[in-house]
């Protein structure tokens, strides 16, 4: 048990284990968001209400999921790496945030876009929506602290203190946000929480979301690759590596 | 590259065992608590601090009363529009005013060392940190939570309202002051701490603002206020289990540099 | 009964350097270790580390034998450190702040403990003016009063001697060899060169 965690640690068994499993996430994420968004704007049935407009939850939705997954998934890296000194983890975590901002922003951008047509205005102040923001500022805060340290084990260390706090609070954040929303006048009708789905128009939605996940896992590993390379620049394995000698990952290293 | 140690080098004498043996160690002690003590003392040695330097007492009031000025020069002196906005300015600024002080909670004691005297003392931390939160709440929070009705007044807040909006400002920023401290110790050794400070812990106070002006809301309109009071306490009850223990950690993460 | 504070195969990376690689150390009682080494050599980390403050390094560290995770309240009880910063509040009395440090450790003490302590340290007549109005010398000198307040058998010392006059290094020296004669151990770090002692061992760095 211990022996695998502490090799699942080691910089140079994580370069080589991603480097097989980078290429299969890829051709999932391409071939599921492509056929998601194939059926989704070209096939499903328009909805009776919000016609052709409706489509933009193959992005929204999906975006919205991996926005508040990869922050989840951010703390869990953080507390392995609190817990266990695994340094992969923290690389994991630095390059989940910018992502996961990103997917926030997306979230929030498919989100003003989707109110044109069914608010007729660019921002409500939706319970969805708001909880999204406030979750965009959670990132940016991690992103702050870990850049504001000179020191980059602190700067490791701090962010994953925030983003253990954060992941506590945004179950209350989203809990607080719904009551709120519900206090001051709902709108007819929020984004997504609709009932009764047919299914020709959630099953591409699923399969986008699991498009999407693939795509993440697919970025994190490669850009975790990268991360490891420019912190372990000045060990033994990485110059090899870098003077074209191929490091080779045997089989049983990897199990 | 490696820059490698160039062996202990032993001057002197050798292992000076015989010396050891012939005096009388000094003795080494155990453990033996006290943490009451420790608390008391650190609650006593920063609100001694403090009250010499009223002026850092006296700021966020200061500046809590500036920014309710503003917003009817801003918006409108009508009473009746005031009225209807009060609750949520009120908890706004009164939020603002407990942010300003917070970065001054370990900052002190991180420049002059005494923080990092303060991690080594045989106590748990978490403990010690809370006696300084609690501190912050004393001269902060609750300071204002007592002067919020006088503000309300000004801004025509309706009747009925101002036992509540003292009561909820008290619990909230209870609250307020430990997520807030659990920011100030991830912040205190950086130079610039004060900005990043307000980016990381605003997110995480909407909670308490949501339920604090909800409840002065719910006053106004005649509805029960417990419901919002009781969430209050219990936001206030989880962070006080959790916050210590968020606050030690990042104070042995901020001391590294 | 004896004391041991060991290290093995202590390394500790800054910024992708080094400071030190597989030291090994073991301090015992009866003995002054003075670590040496140029600016930047790692003298500070090393000391915060064998004191327990910083937690980026590797290897080991025992108290007594056993593992310092374990050991770590015994230790600390056991411990008294002075950082570059002395630690003393300027809008706090001398006196004020060894009750707070006494407190700290879980004893309440008397004044008169405290007045004597500050006397030793030649601060008698100092004790109620804020530590602000005193010198960075005298500041020091407060700090220094804990070592014979608060009885450790460890002293672990960043630069004691920081803006002492040269009276006051004298019976600081003096104070740190009977601490050692009378059996307890001083870790530091000093530009000041010590008097050559039996029990004076050095390690240098860098």
């Amino acid at each position: 048990m211990w022996a695998f965690i502490h090799k699942l640690g080691s910089p140079k068994w994580f370069y080589g284990i991603s480097a097989k499993l980078q290429p299969w996430f890829w051709a999932a994420a391409a071939l599921l968001i492509v056929t998601g968004s194939l059926w989704g704007l070209a096939f499903a049935p328009a909805d009776y209400q919000q016609g052709n407009s409706f489509r933009i939850i193959y992005v929204h939705v999906p975006a919205a999921f991996l926005a508040q997954s990869i922050f989840i998934a951010m703390a869990v890296s953080g507390l392995v790496f609190m817990v266990w000194k695994i340094k992969v983890a923290d690389m994991a975590a630095a390059v989940m945030a910018p992502l996961g901002a990103a997917m926030t922003f997306v979230a929030l951008f498919s989100g003003a876009v989707w109110g044109v047509p069914t608010w007729g205005t660019w921002w409500m102040w939706d319970a969805r929506l708001t909880s999204m923001l406030i979750l965009l500022f959670l990132y940016l805060g991690v992103i702050a602290l870990r850049g504001a340290f000179t020191s980059r084990d602190s700067a490791s260390r701090a962010a994953s203190v925030l983003a253990m706090v954060g992941v506590i609070n945004i179950p209350i954040i989203k809990y607080s946000v719904d009551w709120w929303y519900t206090l001051h006048q709902p709108a007819s009708f929020t984004l997504t929480s609709r009932p009764a789905m047919p299914t020709e128009m959630w099953l591409p939605l699923v399969i986008m979301v699991l498009g999407f996940y693939c795509f993440f896992i697919a970025l994190t590993l490669m850009r975790t690759r990268s991360e490891i390379l420019r912190r372990e620049a000045n060990k033994h394995w990485v110059q090899e590596l870098v003077a074209g000698q191929v490091v080779k990952v045997p089989a049983e290293e990897a199990r | 590259m490696h820059s490698s140690l160039h062996g202990a080098s032993n001057s002197g004498s050798s292992q000076s065992s015989e010396t050891a043996q012939q005096v009388s160690a000094v003795p080494l002690r155990e453990h033996n608590g006290g943490l009451m003590t420790a608390v008391k003392a650190t609650l006593v040695r920063d609100l001694t601090l403090l009250l010499r330097r009223r002026g850092e007492v006296l700021n966020p009031l200061v500046f809590f009363a500036l920014v309710i000025t503003l917003f009817p020069i801003a918006i409108s002196p009508d009473p009746e529009l005031l009225a209807v906005i009060a609750p949520g300015l009120l908890w706004v600024a009164a939020l603002l005013a407990a942010l300003l002080s917070l970065d001054s909670l370990f900052r002190s004691d991180y420049d002059d060392g005494s923080l990092e005297q303060l991690l080594l003392a045989p106590q748990p931390l978490a403990a010690l940190s809370l006696a300084k939160v609690a501190v912050h709440w004393l001269l902060t929070g609750l300071p204002l939570a007592l002067m919020a009705p006088i503000l309300g007044i000004m801004l025509a807040l309706p009747a009925g309202s101002y036992a509540v909006l003292a009561l909820s400002l008290a619990l909230g920023t209870a609250s307020l002051s430990l997520i807030g401290a659990i920011g100030a110790a991830l912040t205190v050794g950086l130079a610039r701490g004060g900005v990043l400070l307000s980016l990381l812990v605003l997110p995480l106070y909407i909670p308490v603002l949501i339920f604090g002006a909800g409840a002065v809301q719910a006053a106004i309109f005649g509805e029960g206020v417990s419901a919002h009071l009781a969430i209050l306490g219990a936001l206030l009850a989880a962070s006080l289990m959790l916050a210590p223990w968020a606050i030690a950690a990042s104070l042995r993460i901020s001391i590294n540099g | 009964m004896s004391l041991c504070l060991q290290a093995r195969q202590l390394a500790c990376e800054r910024d992708d350097r080094w400071l030190f690689q597989g030291l090994d150390l073991e301090v015992r009682n009866g003995e002054i270790v003075r670590i040496e080494g140029p600016n930047g050599s790692g003298k500070t980390s090393l000391l915060k580390i064998l004191s327990g403050q910083l937690s980026d390094y590797q290897g080991e560290l025992f108290w007594n034998g056993a593992a310092m995770n374990e050991a770590r309240e015994h230790f600390l009880a056991n411990l008294l450190y002075l950082g570059h910063a002395p630690g003393i509040k300027s809008g706090l009395s001398p006196l004020e702040n060894l009750a707070w440090y006494q407190a700290l450790s879980g004893e309440s003490g008397n004044e008169d403990q405290r007045l004597e302590a500050l006397e030793q340290v030649g601060l008698a007549g100092f004790e109620d003016v804020p530590a602000g109005q005193l010198s960075a010398g005298q500041q020091r000198r407060v700090a220094l009063a804990r070592l014979t307040l608060t009885p450790r058998a460890l002293w672990v010392l960043d630069e004691p001697f920081t803006a002492i006059d040269r009276h006051g290094v004298v019976d600081l020296e003096r104070q740190l060899v009977a601490h050692a004669q009378a059996g307890g151990c001083v870790l530091v770090t000093t530009h000041h060169e010590l008097t050559a002692s039996p029990l004076l061992r050095r390690i240098s760095l860098g």
